[in-house]
């Protein structure tokens, strides 16, 4: 298992690279100048000083070692600066930001509390809610109760973002008046009023995200369930006598949970990809909105960057699920 | 006895040879889901090809001087039923937008658009996606590239690539092709470059099986050459799968396309698509609700319509279930 885990993780490696440089490629055919917004006034010999500044007309070759470097290098030494104090990374130039002229891990480090806040709360309610939705759906396979829940989960599966997005904000914000339908992300927690509105104002947001991933894994849920419902090890178990409950919650649960477990890991990711088109409809300003207005804006530092965090976090995740896997099931062996 | 009912089965057999597309028919019959689902789609379809012929108002028509006055900002007819000083006209049965435009037709041409992309784009996944799986199957040489090929796009973060994307080469491609037909193929290229990857996997694993079956062998043995092998024993026996990832195709695309649209990286703004619709009509949409609601509901429609038809050509090719 070790070893198999040193190996994927070495693998890793060179499909990272070679992700990073396929963006890096692409991004370097954009069009468009980080001088369009700097005045008139400023004389091009200026400007054009500006530009070498930024490293703008650079090769690839020599611009791309150097993006490497200083993501690889120099922001892991400031991050240790700033946690302890040290000078380790002084002097030494950051991945800077063309639209704000910050370093870009920074503002990164800003918008993620609120990304996580949002898109973490909904995967766990999303999790709560469709475990139990899955394994009774199973379990009383072709009731009217499953088959409510194959039809709200085929809608929630059906329905895109952007619209249920919408549709919330006009019956709960629009015509109930219960909830604000912008987010509003510097508001502080301190009391108990503060934190009865940050409520109000998560549950929309949550509430979009939360009808994705609840629709699809209740439907894994419920078929791995089902998978394991007709085994033979059941079927032992009634016949030892066993009561019901142990039957489908100890027993088949804890086997039926294992595909889900790792389908769990995998979404992830591709949750903080999703919520781009969630961020953007409730104005959250976490990581999503950021990497919308760092497009819009031709921030190619910052796009690079945050496109980058996102195949990380896909190619480790899928590692994660591959090593649960293994983990918790005892007939998967690797090497 | 047991000869009688023998010869009676044998008869009954001879009288009715039925084909496999038959019993899968009947199947997918069976399938309540499936059958709303496809009719819905039909519904969908017809109306969008047939409605701007049908329909009077022309989509593109923008009033000026004192019909803009009268005609911008008309609401649904039935708005009228709760709201009596409501500003409706039946001859703009879901109301115009503030520039005057009529929404039921933009609702039908921008249909057109979306559905022509999704389908297109689900062509052109389902080719890439065949091929690729068929050839990595098929011949030892290309699996090893071809699969880590296949897990390099699966690691790949799609919808930021795809804006940044949209944004490099919508400017050239509107120079080559027009402002519309560029951004059409752009976006048809796109949403297949980076959505044939399931479709991959699932055929390589089908061929990788099948070519271990004796029907292969033989074929080989009596000389069949691979082109020929591919066309004729391979790919009629995965076509169930292929099938069934073409329609969920079509709804991954039309979702991509909306998304897109909907972030501001679609379609020109004065040619309509559902999710450009959407995207327009958020920032009014207290005061009119109707134009976020009438596009939204259309994609989740038709989206819901495939999911369905999927999900029933799924049980209609599953010989397990089939019969049941």
């Amino acid at each position: 298992m070790l070893t198999y885990t040193i190996r994927r993780l070495l693998l890793s490696v060179p499909t990272l690279l070679f992700i990073s440089l396929v963006i890096f490629l692409l991004l370097k055919l954009a069009p468009g100048d980080p001088m369009a917004q700097v005045p008139l006034t400023v004389p091009p010999d200026v400007k054009e000083r500006m530009r070498e500044a930024l490293g703008v007309g650079q090769s690839w070759y020599v611009a791309f070692p150097k993006w490497l470097y200083q993501f690889f290098a120099v922001e892991p030494l400031h991050f240790i600066d700033a946690a302890f104090g040290t000078s380790l990374g002084e002097g030494q130039q950051r991945v800077i930001s063309w639209q704000t002229r910050s370093p870009v891990m920074d503002i990164v480090i800003q918008r993620l509390p609120q990304t996580l806040w949002v898109v973490g709360v909904a995967y766990v309610v999303a999790i709560l809610i469709a475990l139990p939705i899955g394994i009774y759906s199973a379990y009383r396979q072709y009731s009217w109760f499953d088959n409510a829940g194959t039809f709200v989960s085929m809608v929630g599966f059906s329905v895109p973002p952007f619209f249920s997005g919408v549709l919330v904000i006009v019956i709960f914000s629009v015509w109930l008046g219960w909830f604000p339908s912008i987010y509003d992300t510097t508001h502080k927690v301190n009391d108990w009023e503060s934190f009865v509105f940050q409520l109000q104002q998560m549950i929309m947001p949550v509430m979009v995200l939360a009808l994705q991933i609840t629709s699809q894994l209740s439907r894994f849920m419920r078929a791995s369930m089902l998978d394991n419902l007709n085994q033979d090890y059941v079927r032992t178990a009634r016949a030892k006598g066993l009561g019901e409950k142990t039957v489908v919650l100890v027993h088949v649960l804890r086997n039926s949970l294992i595909p889900v477990v790792t389908v769990i890991a995998l979404g992830v990711p591709a949750i903080f990809g999703g919520a781009i088109i969630t961020e953007q409809i409730f104005k959250v300003n976490g990581i999503g909105q950021l990497l919308i207005t760092a497009i819009q804006a031709n921030d190619l530092p910052m796009v690079q960057t945050l496109t980058f965090i996102f195949a990380v976090l896909i190619v480790l995740f899928n590692l994660v699920a591959d090593i649960l896997y293994g983990i918790l099931d005892p007939r998967i062996r690797y090497d | 006895m047991t000869d009688s009912r023998i010869s009676a089965e044998q008869a009954e057999l001879a009288a009715t040879p039925r084909s496999q597309w038959a019993d899968i028919w009947d199947q997918f019959k069976r399938h309540r889901g499936a059958m709303w689902g496809g009719a819905i789609f039909l519904c969908i379809i017809l109306m969008t090809i047939a409605g701007p012929w049908v329909y009077w108002n022309d989509p593109k028509f923008v009033p000026t001087g004192r019909d803009f006055l009268e005609l911008r900002d008309t609401r649904p007819i039935y708005v009228a039923l709760w709201e009596s000083s409501a500003k409706v006209s039946w001859a703009y049965p879901l109301g115009t937008d503030n520039l005057g435009r009529d929404t039921l037709g933009r609702l039908l041409s921008g249909g057109r658009v979306s559905l022509a992309v999704g389908l297109a784009a689900m062509l052109l996944s389902v080719f890439v996606g065949t091929l690729i799986g068929v050839l990595a199957g098929y011949f030892r040489a290309l699996d090893g590239i071809l699969m880590r090929f296949t897990d390099l796009f699966l690691a790949l973060p799609l919808l930021p690539l795809l804006l940044v994307a949209v944004l490099l080469f919508r400017d050239r491609l509107s120079g080559l092709f027009g402002p519309e037909g560029g951004t059409f193929l752009l976006i048809v290229v796109l949403v297949g470059a980076t959505s044939w990857m399931q479709t991959a996997r699932i055929v390589r694993g089908d061929v990788l099986a099948l070519k271990e079956r004796e029907f292969v062998l033989a074929a080989r043995s009596i000389g069949t050459s691979p082109p020929k092998m591919i066309t004729r024993h391979l790919l009629p026996n995965v076509m169930s799968p292929i099938m069934v990832s073409a329609t969920l195709g079509i709804a991954t695309a039309i979702i991509t396309e909306s998304a897109l649209s909907f972030l501001g990286f679609g379609f020109p703004p004065d040619f309509p698509t559902w999710g450009k619709l959407l995207f327009d009509a958020v920032d009014r949409m207290e005061l009119y609700p109707e134009r976020v609601l009438w596009p939204g509901l259309m994609i989740s429609l038709i989206v819901l319509s495939v999911n369905y038809i999927g999900d029933g050509i799924r049980d209609a090719l599953d010989p397990r279930i089939r019969g049941r």
